[in-house]
């Protein structure tokens, strides 16, 4: 069996709020000294699912791809170094200001260069725009059924059988692949890399494809071809001043907020 | 794009046990307001069953059309069942906008929808904007800590907005409008997929988006034996229990108390959040409360930075402390 994960590289998401800075005349979330570049988290888990796969299916072969600039690189490596048998990235300046669509695009090119694919993982969004658009984008670009928001992955005779998460529980889908599937974090929390397998990694083969490689004219993809229009990016101003409650005891705190939430009318 | 007088809004209606949500109601609030501006009609297309009853109901909330599908298929959302018809729908109504409610079915329905449709999306909006023909999506980004406005180069524009960003317009029996029945035309071979379980959730208190109170838990709970101490809490205020995503992935409660970007998004008029950081994957499930009260051991807590009112201290030895009082109060 042949899977194809999609995974972008994003800045660590874990970083604290205060730490972002966006430049709104560039309209993009500016570079903070010391903010490390990841594996979208999501993806990581897409990566995960894949491999579990592999584990209960010796012989699939596991492609993680990235589209991005040539950083890119490292997310791809983290892949291999995670278990994933080869890697492929897309990178070509035309590919710049991609919006959920021309990614879609471009994926789907890539992933018909591959050729007889039968599953392809992508995490639910991605950690910066966390659009939670691309993965339903390649299904229905491919033609082939899509099941959001997978916590569990399995394939049998032709059939992956996924759990997916839905507002009030969850609900399990079957589909015949080729299927695209994308995790969600109730999958579990991602293996981290063994010395043995982050050497390994280095060997395993990357590829690297541009427009031309897919068969694409440079008019269809990045900002050229995107069908949104990024107009404008800021951070939210809070004009909130939070009242610490006083007091000697956890039971003066108490009446001193309680006293203040009836004042409000709200208890 | 067709010209602003015959400007129209699609909203995609969802139903619980026979009602319309709250959020489809505030859709059809958005939606009136945005068409008013330009003279233009409300359509809301209503899958499944229920029928005149429910079409009754979108035309007093605001909607000029109801296009009614009927078939034991559409019930409950099946994607493969729900998407062809939906963009059939949204054709031949050649509407200029899509909303949709941002939940598990908004956020899997709108992208597909989108492709089908040869157009874009922006998901979990905050605030949907029309001016000179042209609609602006704000939403939410980078884990909750930026905002992006964005705008489509193709029609119609398509939106999952978040619950709470608007208000619903109050039921007013006056109103006038039609309802079409549209044949679902449902093409068995078009579904691809099979669903052969689905599990719900007990649901044993009062559903988070409907709460005036809210008390959530964090990291900060240290087990999932501090919610019993919520839950204390929370009955005595008249109010639910939720969580910020890590109880969740930790098994600490049940993942669809997750309130945050990839959970559920309320609006209560209290939000008691304890043990919780505050990070903006959190708050953009929660930013929209009224009043937001804190409670953590960490004075430095982002938290604070978007709470009315802190306390800093343990919550196992504030929260009694805190029901007592509020017993004594409403005793």
């Amino acid at each position: 069996m042949r899977i194809v994960v999609c995974v972008k590289q994003v800045p660590n998401p874990e970083i604290a709020a205060s730490q972002y800075r966006v430049d709104e005349q560039a309209r993009t979330v500016a570079p903070v000294a010391g903010v490390q570049l990841v594996m979208s988290p999501f993806d990581e888990q897409a990566v995960e699912a894949a491999l579990r796969i592999r584990d209960a299916q010796p012989g699939t072969t596991i492609t993680v791809m990235s589209l991005g600039a040539e950083s890119a690189r490292n997310v791809i490596k983290h892949g291999l170094a995670m278990g994933a048998d080869e890697g492929v990235l897309l990178a070509d300046p035309a590919f710049a200001g991609s919006d959920g669509y021309t990614t879609a695009l471009t994926l789907t090119a890539a992933i018909k260069k591959i050729g007889n694919v039968d599953l392809v993982l992508t995490g639910r969004q991605a950690a910066d725009w966390d659009g939670g658009v691309v993965g339903a984008g390649i299904g229905e670009l491919l033609g082939v059924p899509v099941v959001t928001f997978a916590k569990e992955v399995s394939v049998e005779a032709g059939v992956a059988r996924v759990e997916r998460v839905l507002d009030d529980g969850s609900e399990i889908v079957e589909a015949p692949l080729p299927v695209v599937v994308t995790v969600s974090n109730e999958l579990g929390t991602p293996r981290v890399p063994s010395l043995r397998e982050t050497m390994r990694a280095a060997r395993k083969p990357v590829a690297a494809w541009s427009a031309s490689d897919l068969g694409l004219a440079a008019a269809a993809v990045g900002a050229a071809g995107a069908r949104r229009v990024l107009e404008r990016m800021f951070i939210p101003v809070k004009q909130n001043r939070c009242e610490f409650i006083a007091g000697n005891s956890p039971a003066e705190q108490a009446v001193g907020l309680a006293q203040r939430l009836r004042e409000a009318k709200l208890i | 794009m067709r010209g602003a007088d015959s400007l129209c809004v699609l909203v995609v209606a969802e139903t619980l046990q026979g009602k319309t949500t709250s959020p489809t109601c505030e859709l059809l609030g958005l939606a009136r307001c945005l068409a008013d501006q330009a003279g233009g009609t409300v359509v809301a297309a209503l899958l499944g069953s229920g029928g005149d009853a429910v079409a009754q109901e979108l035309i007093t909330r605001g909607a000029d059309k109801v296009l009614v599908a009927e078939h034991a298929l559409l019930g409950e959302y099946h994607a493969d069942a729900w998407v062809p018809l939906i963009a059939r729908i949204c054709r031949q109504a050649a509407c200029d906008a899509i909303l949709l409610s941002h939940n598990a079915v908004g956020a899997d329905l709108a992208p597909r929808l989108a492709f089908r449709l040869g157009t874009a999306v922006a998901t979990g909006c905050v605030e949907v904007a029309l001016s000179a023909g042209r609609f602006t999506l704000t939403r939410p980004c980078y884990g909750g800590n930026a905002r992006e406005v964005v705008a489509f180069k193709t029609t119609p524009a398509i939106a999952t907005v978040r619950p709470g960003c608007y208000d619903a317009l109050a039921a007013d029996a006056s109103r006038s409008g039609t309802v079409e029945q549209v044949p679902p035309e449902l093409d068995a071979t078009a579904i691809r997929t099979r669903i052969v379980a689905r599990k719900r959730d007990a649901a044993d208190g009062m559903r988070l988006e409907d709460a005036k109170v809210i008390v959530a838990g964090g990291r900060g709970l240290n087990g999932a034996d501090g919610f019993g101490v919520l839950a204390e809490l929370a009955r005595a205020l008249g109010g639910a229990v939720g969580a910020s995503r890590v109880p969740c992935d930790l098994g600490w409660c049940p993942r669809s108390w997750q309130i945050g970007l990839t959970g559920r998004t309320v609006t209560p008029e209290l939000y008691i959040a304890v043990g919780i950081s505050g990070a903006g994957h959190h708050m953009a499930g929660c930013g929209n409360a009224r009043t937001i009260v804190a409670i953590n051991t960490d004075p430095e807590a982002a938290i604070f930075r978007e709470a009315r009112y802190g306390v800093v201290g343990d919550f196992q030895q504030f929260i009694p402390a805190f029901v007592s009082e509020v017993q004594r109060l409403s005793g």
